[in-house]
């Protein structure tokens, strides 16, 4: 691959990161923070564009690629992670984010969701979890409780939303953290520390919605109802430690997934944002490589495979 | 023919006899039958040699070894209705014999048959002596498995060929820690032959001997998921992605065991969704990618077809392995009825190629080419195959390799790594647009499975939505250009024929084995390969002199007929269908072409098996 731009020290800028395509969220969209989060944690990793893919589903989380300037694939909706696992493994020096939203992600997709964790591939996935089906007017979306009733539902939700949180941790993720979409300050580190986790890195993002979701709006994460902000942050709290020290150990996982589940749960005027868990696990990549140790130092895509000499194969079946 | 219940052993006797058959110079032609089930169920495998090149069977069978009593008479006593099978005594022809286990008594009444030969063999006792004789007496109840080896070496005792071929390739089979079991095995065998000889000497008409040794040609017996496999490896296959399925499983746990020597990636999906996915997003990066299937399976992947398709993504490749459809249908059953639903994958218009192999050796070309076509054109392309081809051996001399090429099409190659000006789907006279790898310094792209502009950013105007439309559609025209005849159709026999059969797949093979038999006429045979974008005029033109013709198919609706009409307006004459979910036989050729001529019929459905 012809990486005389990556060898020459470079700084890239913000504007390296941005496209000139027009945005065509809908103002105040929560959108926006992700994005502009996205950007600036990419800029933070000075990750050459070139050596990006953006992945994504189909909804208005699916347009995210189509503003960040790198390689980028908007793909099917609920298939961007078994694209992005495609990617990945054709091209393990590729960082690659795989962004959709909570339909695509938790319901349309949520078997990808869940296998995705199995497998613990080398990328991040962003969910932008807003509770309903914005670019088809708002209805229920997986995530969206039961018994609630955004603005263009004719009735209330009679089945319940999903715990993602709860979901990765069962599935297998190794890295799982929530955040904010209108809180890009603590949004920004949460990715970059996504991107760099070796491993598959699931990060929830309650988003607002402000044209269908009119129930989660910014005043509510605010709490201007109950005169406290609504999102806990667990950092904050003196005795958070998600992160798994030793990887061996099946009873700190196990303790570990045991609290983030609980801290995962919403109550009516607490959510939890911050890192629930993180392992350092062996990764699919790594497992690969043990098989084909080429795969150490080079990616799949740059392997001499064409024409290779088949005569032993047939030699088997004379 | 060797019978006998789901995991008794027939598939290791049938294929160890006809590796030896190879060896003794004889082309093979061996195939199975086998129930969805682990254990229990009836299977049976047949095995065809002659001293002449072969590719089918016939149903007359002139050596019956039966693991059980099942094999010989059906299971229509546990079966009121519609018993699965009659057994295969009544498929003995005359003169020909049958192996069976002294053990189960059976009356030689039982048989209705005067003109086969029976041979009860004691099985457990013959295996005892065996067992005695390399000092482990005593021991058969723990080696019982092995009773289809002695079931074997009894038959080859009776026809009188070469022990010491088997026994060649028993060693071969059980190597290193398993070295004992091959002599055992191989005690097992020699015994039972003896057995044979000594109590049924010289009954049988037909012998089978092998060739001399001079007149052996190197030659091999290969399945139809090898040929894939080794082909694909050949054309430089990166990821291959599949979901568990029959028959399709088999070529992908082959590529899964090559895949540490030859620096492949196989992954093994959640689903037929994920597998076309992560194909497409490979094929992107500029890995070549595959995914193999079965109907069932493909049915899951029409929206990931339409994706490769309008991305225009350099592939996957993928390898549709028919059985009986539809829905679940019959998982281990053959059938091609598949054709209509490859043609058309997904809604909306969109380029895709097709292409149905009939042999290995067409298995093995139309593998390899796909890959370079999925590069060039930028389209997904489907091999259509089947559970036939896939699990069937047929023998074939070496694949001539030498003027295989790989091309991955026009490749964009940055000026300025520092400009961003790269279209990846820039408009160009061909259709084709340079495509970049990502990870190049200046050749960052988007790509999205909404319509997009040839910077691959949405659009919905219209000017820009023809201009894709016409771009991508007019692929099909480079293509049919530009792909060569024979990958086209095929036609064998002379082309003023006063007799056309036309089909597809691996009918193929049947119908050529079954051409001598139907020379009192001139005959030609038309297979049809590349299906989209299909050869209309070249088709058109032979049909349009055909005097009569008959399509054979194997399946309900005559799907290549109706393919044929729509493209060129021709009707076939006459129909041989056959939709009982087991491949067209030789004799079953000859007997629907001889019946749909006869009686002048339009129609006319086989099913002998």
């Amino acid at each position: 691959m012809p990486d005389a731009v990556a060898d020459a020290p470079r700084k890239f800028t913000l504007q390296d990161y941005k496209t000139d395509v027009h945005v065509d969220w809908c103002p105040g969209c929560g959108d926006f923070g992700i994005l502009s989060s996205i950007q600036q944690a990419l800029l933070q990793l000075q990750i050459p564009p070139y050596k990006i893919a953006m992945i994504s589903g189909i909804g208005c989380s699916g347009k995210t690629p189509h503003y960040i300037d790198t390689y980028g694939l908007h793909t099917l909706h609920g298939r961007a992670l078994p694209v992005a696992t495609g990617v990945k493994l054709a091209n393990h020096e590729l960082t690659v984010v795989a962004v959709g939203g909570d339909g695509d992600g938790y319901g349309i997709g949520a078997g990808y969701f869940l296998n995705t964790g199995r497998r613990n591939l080398n990328f991040t996935y962003i969910v932008f979890n807003n509770g309903v089906y914005g670019l088809t007017k708002g209805q229920a979306s997986p995530t969206l409780r039961k018994g609630l009733k955004t603005k263009s539902m004719p009735e209330p939700s009679i089945q319940e939303g999903i715990n993602p949180i709860a979901v990765a941790l069962g599935a297998g993720y190794t890295w799982i953290g929530r955040g904010y979409a209108l809180d890009v300050k603590t949004l920004v580190p949460l990715i970059t520390q996504a991107i760099r986790h070796k491993g598959t890195a699931f990060l929830d993002v309650y988003q607002t919605c402000p044209v269908y979701n009119d129930i989660r709006t910014k005043e509510w994460y605010a709490g201007e109802d109950i005169g406290r902000p609504r999102l806990r942050r667990l950092d904050t709290e003196p005795d958070w430690d998600p992160v798994v020290k030793d990887p061996d150990d099946p009873d700190e996982i196990v303790g570990k997934k045991v609290r983030a589940l609980q801290a995962s749960y919403e109550t009516a005027d607490r959510l939890a944002v911050g890192l629930f868990y993180k392992v350092e696990l062996p990764t699919y990549d790594d497992q690969l490589a043990a098989k084909v140790p080429a795969l150490k130092d080079h990616p799949l895509v740059d392997l001499p495979v064409f024409q290779r000499d088949v005569t032993p194969l047939f030699k088997e079946l004379e | 023919m060797i019978g006998g219940p789901q995991g008794g052993g027939i598939n290791s006797s049938a294929e160890l006899y006809a590796k030896a058959l190879l060896r003794g110079g004889l082309s093979v032609f061996a195939n199975i039958e086998l129930h969805s089930n682990i254990m229990g169920k009836h299977s049976y495998y047949r095995v065809t040699a002659a001293p002449v090149p072969i590719r089918s069977h016939v149903d007359p069978v002139h050596m019956l070894v039966a693991l059980d009593e099942e094999t010989l008479f059906g299971d229509a006593g546990e079966r009121k209705h519609y018993p699965s099978h009659q057994g295969h005594v009544h498929q003995i022809a005359p003169g020909g014999g049958v192996v069976y286990d002294a053990d189960l008594k059976i009356p030689a009444e039982k048989f209705e048959r005067t003109d086969i030969h029976l041979h009860p063999v004691p099985y457990m006792e013959v295996l005892e002596q065996a067992l005695i004789g390399i000092g482990r007496g005593g021991q058969g109840r723990k080696y019982v498995v092995m009773r289809n080896i002695v079931a074997l070496g009894a038959s080859i005792g009776l026809i009188g060929y070469d022990e010491e071929l088997v026994i060649e390739v028993i060693r071969e089979s059980f190597k290193g820690r398993k070295a004992e079991a091959a002599e055992m095995n191989a005690a097992a065998l020699t015994a039972a032959a003896a057995y044979a000889r000594a109590h049924f000497p010289g009954r049988l008409e037909r012998q089978l001997r092998p060739l001399p040794v001079e007149q052996r040609a190197r030659r091999l017996l290969i399945k139809g998921v090898q040929a894939v496999g080794i082909a694909k490896i050949k054309a430089g296959l990166g990821l291959q992605t599949y979901y568990p399925i029959s028959p399709a499983t088999d070529e992908s746990v082959y590529l899964e065991s090559k895949a540490p020597d030859f620096q492949m990636t196989v992954v093994q999906c959640e689903d037929e969704i994920a597998s076309i996915n992560m194909a497409v997003g490979a094929a992107h990066m500029g890995v070549r990618a595959a995914t193999s299937t079965a109907g069932p399976g493909f049915s899951l992947m029409p929206e990931g077809l339409g994706f490769a398709s309008i991305t225009e993504a350099p592939g996957p490749v993928v390898f549709l392995w028919q059985r009986g459809g539809p829905s679940t249908g019959l998982p281990t059953r053959s059938e091609q009825a598949d054709l209509q639903f490859a043609l058309h994958p997904g809604h909306g218009d969109f380029p895709h190629i097709v292409i149905a192999s009939g042999d290995i050796d067409e298995a093995f070309a139309d593998s390899f080419e796909s890959f370079n076509w999925a590069d060039r054109y930028q389209v997904p392309v489907v091999v259509l195959l089947d559970k036939f081809l896939a699990s069937s051996f047929w023998t074939i001399p070496p694949i001539d390799m030498s003027k295989l090429v790989v091309d991955r099409g026009a490749l964009y190659q940055p000026t300025n790594p520092d400009t961003n000006g790269y279209r990846r789907h820039a408009l160009t006279a061909t259709g084709i647009s340079p495509r970049a790898l990502p990870g190049t310094p200046g050749g960052i792209f988007s790509t999205t499975s909404d319509e997009h502009d040839p910077q691959g950013h949405i659009t919905e105007g219209v000017e820009n939505r023809i201009a894709m439309m016409r771009k991508r559609m007019g692929k099909l025209d480079v293509i049919a250009r530009e792909i060569p005849e024979s990958f086209k159709y095929k036609l064998a026999g002379p082309t003023d024929a006063d007799l056309t059969l036309i089909s597809w797949g691996s009918t193929k093979g049947a119908i050529l084995d079954a051409l001598p038999a139907l020379d009192r006429r001139k005959v030609n045979f038309l297979q049809v390969r590349l299906m989209k974008p299909f050869p209309a005029a070249e088709i058109g033109k032979i049909l349009s002199v055909a005097k009569t013709t008959v399509l054979i198919e194997p399946n309900y609706t005559g799907q290549l007929g109706a393919l044929i009409r729509e493209q060129t307006g021709i009707q076939a004459d006459h129909r041989v269908l056959k939709y009982d979910g087991r491949p067209f036989s030789r004799n079953e050729v000859v007997e629907g072409v001889e019946a749909v001529l006869a009686k002048k019929a339009k129609e006319w459905m086989v099913s002998h098996a």
